[in-house]
């Protein structure tokens, strides 16, 4: 079966933080609630873009308090020097750093309130990510998330969201696809297993 | 560009240093506050049963992260990293008694991809408490 074991999968919070619509808070409140069973989602919001959101200004304290978080003692990540003699301009994020802005950004397109997703039953399926460069201390991110696709498999909705991470010149950086899974009502029964 | 590992060197079956991460909820609060993802499955014990898991689970992202040292640790560049894809299987379940949980990631070089860019494929396998909790975890690599 294609689909992530849905109990399994890493659980999409109804939230990055700086998001507040209010259509997530009563999601926060109630993600078990059960509803009127939505229709699958509307394929033709395959391909919609979302523009960017507020620029991300990476700073080295941020990358610094990331790293110790994960528990990565590489010095590319703190010490500038380290970054330098590998190449760089200045120290580097680890590689999933970047999803904090991407999953903000993706935000936009599962909370489009025209897509009527139920925000609640949302579950990380995948996660990938390009590399064009590393992510770099002082680099100014804009992120366009686009719905690259929405299937629908055994009651489930499945999503693939890219997000295309620039650079203040307007560079490509990275290129995040996440994938999510909205599980539909007749999933429930299975969530044990 | 600094990668300490030669493209001449690797050969498909060559196995990276396999590691062990430690994970107790202190990591997730941790973790949950320099990612910004404070989805109270990942802190909140009586919310994770109340939706139906075992336990407060462990961020994927989080998971995602430590099974990407292995490839980081072994080049010594991180920004050597290309592609870099998982799929959830399995929730890394973080009791709270005092130990927590491990997640164990070993990798090995499924292909080289190019002799030119000096890129190889590196296929990991990350288990905890003897499930696999990432599938088709895959990153592609530039050598030096």
């Amino acid at each position: 079966m294609l689909l992530p074991a849905h109990a399994g999968a890493a659980v999409v919070h109804p939230a990055a933080p700086q998001q507040p619509p209010p259509v997530e808070q009563t999601r926060r409140e109630a993600p078990k609630q059960q509803e009127v069973a939505p229709m699958a989602l509307d394929k033709s919001f395959e391909g919609r873009s979302y523009p960017p959101g507020r620029t991300y200004e990476v700073g080295r304290e941020k990358i610094r308090e990331f790293a110790e978080a994960i528990g990565d003692a590489n010095p590319a990540y703190t010490d500038p020097e380290v970054a330098r003699a590998l190449g760089y301009a200045d120290v580097i994020a680890p590689p999933t750093f970047v999803f904090s802005l991407t999953f903000r950004e993706a935000g936009q397109a599962l909370q489009d309130p025209t897509l009527q997703l139920d925000y609640g039953r949302v579950v990380h399926g995948d996660q990938k990510f390009h590399y064009h460069r590393p992510v770099l201390a002082g680099d100014r991110l804009s992120v366009t998330s686009t719905i690259d696709s929405i299937k629908s498999m055994s009651g489930n909705d499945i999503l693939d969201i890219r997000g295309d991470v620039y650079d203040s010149a307007g560079e490509p950086v990275v290129t995040a696809v996440t994938k999510v899974v909205v599980r539909g009502p007749e999933s429930d029964s299975a969530e044990g297993k | 560009m600094g990668a300490r590992i030669a493209y001449a060197d690797v050969e498909v079956g060559t196995e990276l240093p396999a590691q062990r991460f430690p994970v107790t909820r202190e990591t997730l609060v941790r973790y949950a506050g320099a990612s910004g993802d404070f989805n109270p499955i990942h802190w909140n014990e009586r919310f994770a049963k109340e939706v139906d898991l075992p336990d407060v689970i462990a961020h994927g992202m989080f998971t995602m992260a430590e099974a990407a040292r292995v490839v980081t640790d072994w080049t010594g560049d991180p920004g050597a990293l290309v592609d870099y894809g998982v799929r959830f299987t399995k929730p890394v379940v973080v009791p709270d008694d005092g130990k927590g949980a491990e997640i164990e990631v070993s990798a090995k070089v499924a292909a080289k991809l190019d002799d030119d860019a000096r890129t190889v494929r590196v296929d990991l396998t990350a288990t905890s408490a003897g499930q696999k909790v990432l599938g088709m975890s895959r990153a592609v690599v530039r050598l030096a």
